[in-house]
């Protein structure tokens, strides 16, 4: 079909010119020497001022890494990383100490990738603006900023302590709220857990860190910015959300880096715990340099994210818009212990050129009537390779317990891969376990009839992958998911003729 | 106006047309008919640009432009509408967004300024209502779950909406009760005036009491074999192809099945 031909033909084209976020940032930095051994581990707990306890923790984690070996399993090809080549800690040298000394150019930085201006007003330290709802309604967003390897300025702080709300980077969570950072860090993803946590737990440098109070709905969305900027450098985001008996809160993450010929590093883990009647909405836009045409540069994303509902009728909902990194190898999970709790994991991954993304989900159903639902929606286009991973784990004592699982792929040309490998492990009679699947493609006459409707090529492909994904867009806050569905769009650019 | 000359196309290398010429002046309504396999769907999507249908001989050209050398979206933004004979299904994309990405689409094309939602509503609502359709159906996806009836329906709001210089409606009264068949002709009707041309592609002779063309052909082994006014429609629906078919002597009945000699 010559469609199809023109199709790759244009993936083919395409550079990494779609990428819009791909500036570098010149601003003076420190660094770590290159290389990963104890002293290094040291060096970073020393650079944060770390209790001692903390550095035996990271000590004991890297000892463990350097016993284990990386994991091969998933459905990812790429050369070996070399550890050593790499720093573990990169920071602006003039680390502000409060907002109102924000470097300018972490400032444009933050313009150029379009941070709300009412938030650059409180990264600048503008007095009172956005410390309000905002004048035109909308709601305001916190934001933590991670450059790098530290968080460079969180916002609406002291808005959200007014009703005993913690939000600030770890490293400052560590200095102020040492007595929870020490209960709950490791308590969801322990040290070992696996090679990429073990690796983040001995050299983790920033991330955000939330507590909800008992009863408090957070008032308004929090979220963090990652952004890798400095070469040769990995980014060890390490994120601890935790929310008290019938807390609510929603939280957004959101990461982008520099092109780069070279491939960077981003082992993440994320920790949420839910307490009774809690819920925490996580959601994120993945959006990491993923490469050029050929497969040059990128990220590599390995990331560790899992959430324990540990109280009755509690709530974890993950959302993930995937379109970044040269790979991607994520399964947020839940572990459901508390009675009559609850976890859903809705993502859209799209893989084009050649990106890679083995991605999924594991639900742990332990407790009494606990509910999973996972709903999974990957788009591969050009040489793209998109796998859905996913585990159903339910205990014996697991009574009514119920999942449902729905992956759908849609393939764009036909160089590219979908693959979908589904286990369950259902140990009790009582539980009941579905599972769909779908493959399909952009149909000809989809395309024929929006573009007879005067829709252009690209704007009709965008807007059916849209549809196609949009059970889970619309689970994004609403201001996010504006955002995601062009983002969509401008991933799949150049995979249509 | 559009001009069809000598028109030869194929599909899948197999020659559909075969020598089709048709002239319709601005402000008419011309009418095809003809048997199954003739040439009428081929003749809708090659005007529209549809992948697949070669043209290997020929010309068609509307208001001077060579249409057979534009993108299906440049014929759009030039006001060529098909109404679909089977509406195609968007899962997830809802009716509304749709309808005002298409209508913004032609507008930006056109160099005039876009709508925004709430301009949209009102004037969807408009043509809504002259349908017989509910709010409902702007948030359903593009013709999921819709009916015959529905879909048919969506196609001429879509049309109402796009104000086409030329429509080409591929058996739009296909599968249509008779209070369905009079809406969509007050639609059509509607649009008619002197910058509107219409191509009515049917079956039946019922749809052109409704929508009174002023010309109507026959369509035939890929060939127009007769022309005439409204009245030859209701000639074809007394006896049938069979004395129209080109050349040969047809077994087949008015509605194209076999007819038992």
């Amino acid at each position: 079909m010559p469609a199809v031909t023109e199709t790759i033909e244009t993936v083919q084209a395409v550079t990494e010119g779609g990428y819009k976020w791909g500036f570098e940032t010149d601003i003076e930095m420190e660094f770590a020497p290159k290389g990963l051994n104890e002293d290094i581990v040291r060096f970073i707990s020393k650079k944060k001022n770390e209790p001692a306890w903390l550095l035996e923790w990271r000590l004991k984690a890297f000892a463990m890494w350097q016993k284990m070996e990386e994991p091969r399993w998933a459905a990812v090809t790429y050369s070996p990383i070399d550890y050593q080549d790499s720093h573990y800690y990169a920071a602006p040298k003039a680390g502000p100490k409060s907002l109102d000394e924000v470097d300018p150019e972490l400032l444009k930085t933050y313009a150029k990738l379009g941070i709300p201006l009412k938030e650059q007003a409180i990264l600048a330290g503008v007095e009172g603006a956005g410390e309000s709802p905002s004048d035109s309604g909308r709601m305001p967003i916190a934001v933590d900023a991670v450059f790098d390897s530290v968080s460079v300025a969180t916002t609406f702080k002291h808005r959200l302590e007014k009703d005993g709300i913690i939000f600030c980077s770890i490293s400052e969570a560590v200095q102020e709220h040492p007595e929870l950072v020490r209960q709950y860090l490791g308590s969801v993803v322990p040290q070992g857990d696996n090679y990429f946590a073990a690796l983040n737990s001995a050299v983790f440098t920033d991330g955000s860190f939330v507590y909800i109070p008992r009863g408090v709905r957070c008032p308004m969305e929090l979220s963090t910015y990652f952004r890798i900027n400095a070469k040769s450098t990995g980014q060890f985001e390490r994120t601890l959300i935790i929310a008290d008996a019938g807390s609510h809160v929603s939280y957004l993450e959101g990461c982008t880096a520099p092109m780069r010929d070279e491939n960077q590093l981003h082992a993440a883990v994320v920790e949420l715990v839910a307490m009774d009647d809690a819920t925490i909405k996580y959601s994120t836009v993945q959006n990491w340099y993923p490469g050029d045409a050929e497969g040059r540069g990128g990220i590599y994303n390995f990331v560790t994210k899992r959430g324990a509902c540990r109280g009755a009728r509690s709530k974890i909902s993950w959302t993930q818009v995937e379109t970044g990194s040269a790979i991607t190898w994520k399964y947020p999970s839940c572990i459901l212990q508390g009675d009559d709790s609850v976890g859903e994991f809705y993502s859209v991954a799209i893989t084009n050129n050649r990106q890679q993304a083995d991605t999924g989900t594991k639900m742990f159903h332990i407790g009494r009537n606990t509910r999973s639902t996972i709903v999974s929606k990957g788009i591969s286009a050009g040489r793209g390779q998109n796998t859905y991973r996913g585990l159903v784990k339910i205990s014996p004592k697991a009574h009514g317990a119920r999942n449902f699982t729905q992956c759908d792929s849609l393939l764009i040309g036909d160089q590219c891969g979908a693959h979908t490998v589904p286990y369950i492990e259902n140990r009790c009679m009582s539980a009941k376990v579905e599972h769909e699947a779908t493959t399909s493609r952009i149909a000809e006459d989809q395309l024929f009839y929006c573009r007879q409707r005067g829709l252009p090529e690209e704007e009709a492909v965008g807007m059916i992958v849209n549809g196609f994904a949009r059970e889970v867009l619309k689970e994004l806050p609403m201001e996010f998911a504006v955002e995601a569905q062009k983002l969509l769009q401008i991933s799949l650019e150049g995979s249509v003729g | 106006m559009l001009k069809i000359e000598n028109l030869h196309a194929a599909v899948d290398g197999k020659p559909i047309l075969k020598g089709l010429s048709l002239e319709i002046a601005p402000g008419e309504v011309h009418a095809i008919m003809g048997p199954n396999g003739s040439g009428k769907s081929t003749l809708s999507y090659v005007l529209a640009g549809r992948e697949g249908y070669e043209v290997t001989e020929g010309s068609a050209t509307f208001a001077g432009q060579d249409l057979l050398a534009m993108e299906p979206e440049e014929r759009a933004v030039l006001g060529v509408f098909l109404a679909f004979q089977a509406p195609v299904e968007l899962p997830g994309v809802g009716n509304a967004n749709f309808l005002r990405t298409a209508l913004n689409a032609l507008r930006r094309a056109k160099g005039e300024a876009e709508l925004d939602a709430m301009q949209f509503l009102k004037l969807a609502r408009t043509r809504m209502k002259t349908l017989g359709m509910t709010d409902e159906m702007l948030k359903r996806s593009v013709n999921v779950g819709f009916s015959g009836g529905e879909k048919k329906r969506n196609e001429m709001l879509q049309m109402s909406m796009l104000q086409p210089r030329l429509a080409l409606l591929d058996e739009t009264d296909s599968g249509l009760d008779i209070d369905a068949l009079k809406l969509v002709a007050d639609a059509v009707n509607a649009l008619r005036g002197p910058d509107f041309s219409a191509l009515v592609i049917t079956h039946y002779q019922r749809l052109l009491t409704h929508i009174v063309p002023d010309r109507v052909h026959v369509l035939a082994g890929g060939v127009i074999v007769r022309s005439g006014g409204p009245e030859l429609a209701q000639e074809l629906e007394a006896s049938g192809y069979a004395g129209v078919q080109d050349g040969t002597p047809s077994k087949r009945s008015f509605d194209g099945s076999p007819v038992a000699a």
